[in-house]
């Protein structure tokens, strides 16, 4: 099962080491982490998408939670949320292909950021089963680079992680 | 007024009543030394390798319950010491271990004698720190203790760069810091507490398995009571021993690998276990899937929730501090908990199970291990401090000797590290002064640590150094006799040193003794009339000596190997 964890950590030098070292000596799994200062700069939040067994998930939050330097931890994944994210994307944009992804980001709602003679710069954000279907629509030969973020979420109604 | 970052670094070891720091100076460490110098509240002991200083103050907590302190220079120094940090993580016990680093300025340069520390320490610490600013460092050693010593406790490493400890600011030591990010349970949930009493009161065969977690959180009078009141039999871990007396009709022995044959048995066939302070690892319940073939209730009590359910699904979780959880069993006994009247038709049982094998071995001409670690207990009459180190001598040691108390036996169970001994040993004395503390080795694993002759020798440590010899890696032995078709390969070791005149070489007394009529001779000796001194008394074993019972690795516990078998 995917799952997408919160994390509300000290905002300081190696509490993001602790955390990655922790799902590396574990053999956890890590599909994206993102993190960066919430609102409260004595604060990040990070958010890691994983893969596991109720099992394992149960044994990563005992696990964050023993971190000295995490504050909370929540799995997203357990009741409604929202999820995005970002996606950069620089595309060959020539002759008919040109028009075609044009058109191909107005259907996927992306917005072209950077336009050269050859090539779109296009911004997509959704969820990452819409930017993995952005990609497959597209002619592989095409792409030239991708640079997503990785997934962020937050809870949806009353739902809310902070301390 | 303003003071050094070495002299706040003294001062908050005052503060804390460190009593001995165990240490090796160098280079990034010399502000501190020179504060060391200079006062004579805190006495350092000099090691001659870092790893022993590490052992020490983890053989100090350990021993005593007071937190041991450790102190090496940067680079080198740090991975010297890691052995003894991860020897520590794995057994939880609390210790500080203060690192010099190379200053702030030079860090990354690739600087003499610098290395990552925080980096190569994190998955083996409790927590690290490096401080970069003198004006954190009262209040990172005083959260440094705190962490050490509550919840599950653990090592912390504190990386302290030259300048700051040569830069100064204005000293205040905080008597707590409270931390957002750090609150460990204690109380364990009374409902759930009460669920496990209903499990207690219906159990027809019980079985209270205990682990370290007794021992670390100075519980073993409690749950000596609350065993003795149920009637229930008791298995401790390797690290339990002393958690409930050794010598009580109660206590079937160890479980697991090198468990008795009833304590494997009672564990695989109870109905109920009480696992208290004990994390179900795979040196003591073997096989889990075999383990989960017998329909069970469990009630875990751990203070860390990740121990639980972690190998073993408990049906009862208790998060809580085992001393505040057992008091609270406590108090629902007084409150006129009942028992199964089934019990005695369990102990029966068990009664059967404990004449089938039991710790039985033939005595032969040579002198077998197990003989010298029972006349070490007549000797001593059970009431040393014991340390061993790794491997057969470890575990007849644990099978051997009886240990009524807790905090007597003092071996890395957890990391399985060769060369403690001696350094445990050490720390051991330093906090238990005057009482007597024998080592149980083996000529593999003293050889790991033998330079530490010298340190005892420098502080005239009256240690007893037990040398079960065989001349041979007995444990890897073992294992290729029994599972590599007796191909020996690189378990025997030749060259073996003249021990006796190497442990004269150091200003110690050395004995060599190779009949089983002169063991018991050689022990009163060593405890009376070299009772001041270190004694290194290297027994000539039997080279074939093995140890049973035995749960080969990936069995069940109910497939041992049993002595008779072979």
């Amino acid at each position: 099962m995917r799952h997408i964890i919160s994390i509300l950590l000290e905002n300081e030098s190696g509490a993001l080491s602790h955390v990655a070292g922790l799902f590396a000596a574990r053999g956890y799994n890590i599909e994206s982490l993102t993190v960066a200062p919430t609102e409260d700069e004595s604060l990040s939040r990070m958010t890691i998408v994983t893969r596991g067994s109720d099992e394992v998930l149960e044994q990563i939050t005992k696990q964050l939670n023993k971190l000295v330097n995490v504050v909370k931890v929540v799995d997203l994944s357990e009741a409604a949320h929202v999820e995005r994210e970002l996606m950069l994307i620089k595309v060959r944009a020539t002759g008919r292909d040109r028009e075609e992804m044009k058109r191909m980001a107005d259907i996927y709602r992306g917005r072209i950021l950077d336009v050269t003679e050859t090539t779109y710069v296009i911004e997509l954000t959704g969820t990452s089963a819409k930017l993995d279907s952005f990609i497959n629509a597209l002619d592989a030969g095409l792409i030239l680079e991708t640079a997503r973020t990785g997934v962020s979420g937050i809870g949806r109604n009353d739902r809310i992680l902070k301390i | 007024m303003m003071i050094s970052g070495a002299e706040i670094v003294i001062r908050c070891l005052q503060e804390e009543k460190v009593e001995y720091v165990f240490g090796y100076p160098g280079g990034s460490v010399l502000h501190i030394y020179d504060e060391l110098f200079k006062q004579d509240e805190i006495k350092h002991i000099l090691v001659r390798h870092e790893q022993a200083a590490v052992h020490a103050a983890d053989a100090y907590s350990r021993s005593s319950n007071r937190i041991g302190v450790a102190m090496v220079t940067s680079g080198p120094g740090v991975t010297n010491a890691v052995t003894g940090i991860a020897t520590a993580y794995s057994d939880s016990v609390p210790i500080i271990v203060l690192c010099g680093q190379v200053p702030t300025a030079f860090i990354g340069q690739d600087a003499f004698q610098e290395c990552d520390t925080v980096g190569i320490t994190r998955p083996c610490v409790k927590h690290n720190f490096l401080v970069k600013d003198v004006r954190d460092l009262a209040v990172t050693l005083k959260k440094a203790f705190q962490i050490a010593t509550t919840g599950r406790p653990g090592p912390v490493v504190i990386d302290l760069p030259k300048d700051i400890t040569a830069e100064k600011c204005e000293f205040q030591y905080p008597s707590a810091v409270a931390m957002r990010s750090y609150n460990p349970i204690v109380k364990g949930h009374l409902g759930q507490i009460k669920k496990a009493a209903q499990l207690i009161a219906e159990a027809r065969r019980p079985i209270i398995y205990i682990g370290g977690g007794v021992i670390l959180s100075d519980s073993a009078p409690r749950l000596t009571e609350l065993a003795r009141r149920l009637n229930f039999p008791v298995t401790n871990t390797l690290m339990a021993l002393g958690g409930f007396p050794g010598t009580d009709r109660q206590n079937l022995g160890m479980p697991g690998m090198h468990g008795t044959y009833e304590a494997n048995m009672a564990l695989h066939h109870a109905d109920v276990i009480l696992a208290v302070g004990a994390r179900f690892d795979d040196r003591v319940i073997g096989n889990v899937k075999h383990f989960s073939t017998e329909q069970r209730k469990i009630i875990h009590i751990d203070i860390d929730p990740s121990s639980i359910s972690k190998r073993v699904k408990a049906d009862v979780p208790i998060v809580g501090n085992v001393a505040d959880v057992l008091d609270e069993m406590l108090k629902l006994l007084d409150e006129g908990l009942a028992t199964s009247p089934d019990l005695p038709s369990w102990w029966a049982h068990i009664e059967e199970w404990r004449g089938v094998h039991g710790l039985a071995y033939r005595q032969q001409e040579h002198i077998m291990p197990q003989f010298v670690v029972e006349t070490l207990y007549e000797v001593t009459r059970g009431e040393a401090f014991v340390t061993s180190d790794v491997g057969q001598h470890q575990m007849f040691a644990a099978q051997f000797y009886k240990f009524d108390h807790p905090r007597r036996w003092i071996n890395s169970g957890g990391l399985g590290t060769m060369g403690v001994g001696l350094p445990y040993a050490m720390g051991t004395c330093f906090a238990n002064p005057g009482r007597p503390v024998a080592c149980i080795t083996g000529e593999g694993s003293i050889q790991m640590c033998i330079q530490e002759l010298s340190t005892c020798k420098q502080f005239e440590l009256p240690i007893k150094i037990v040398n079960l010899n065989n001349g041979m890696l007995g444990m890897v032995r073992q294992w290729q006799e029994m599972f590599y078709s007796r191909r020996y390969s690189q378990s025997y070791v030749t060259s073996l040193p003249d021990f006796v005149r190497l442990a004269e070489a150091y200003g110690h007394v050395g004995m060599k003794i190779e009949k089983p009529e002169d063991v018991k001779p050689a022990l009163e000796r060593a405890f009376t009339e070299h009772r001041d001194r270190l004694v290194f008394m290297d027994f000539i074993i039997d080279p074939t000596a093995n140890v049973f019972p035995m749960v080969a690795s990936g069995k069940g516990l109910t497939e041992m190997v049993l002595a008779k078998d072979l």
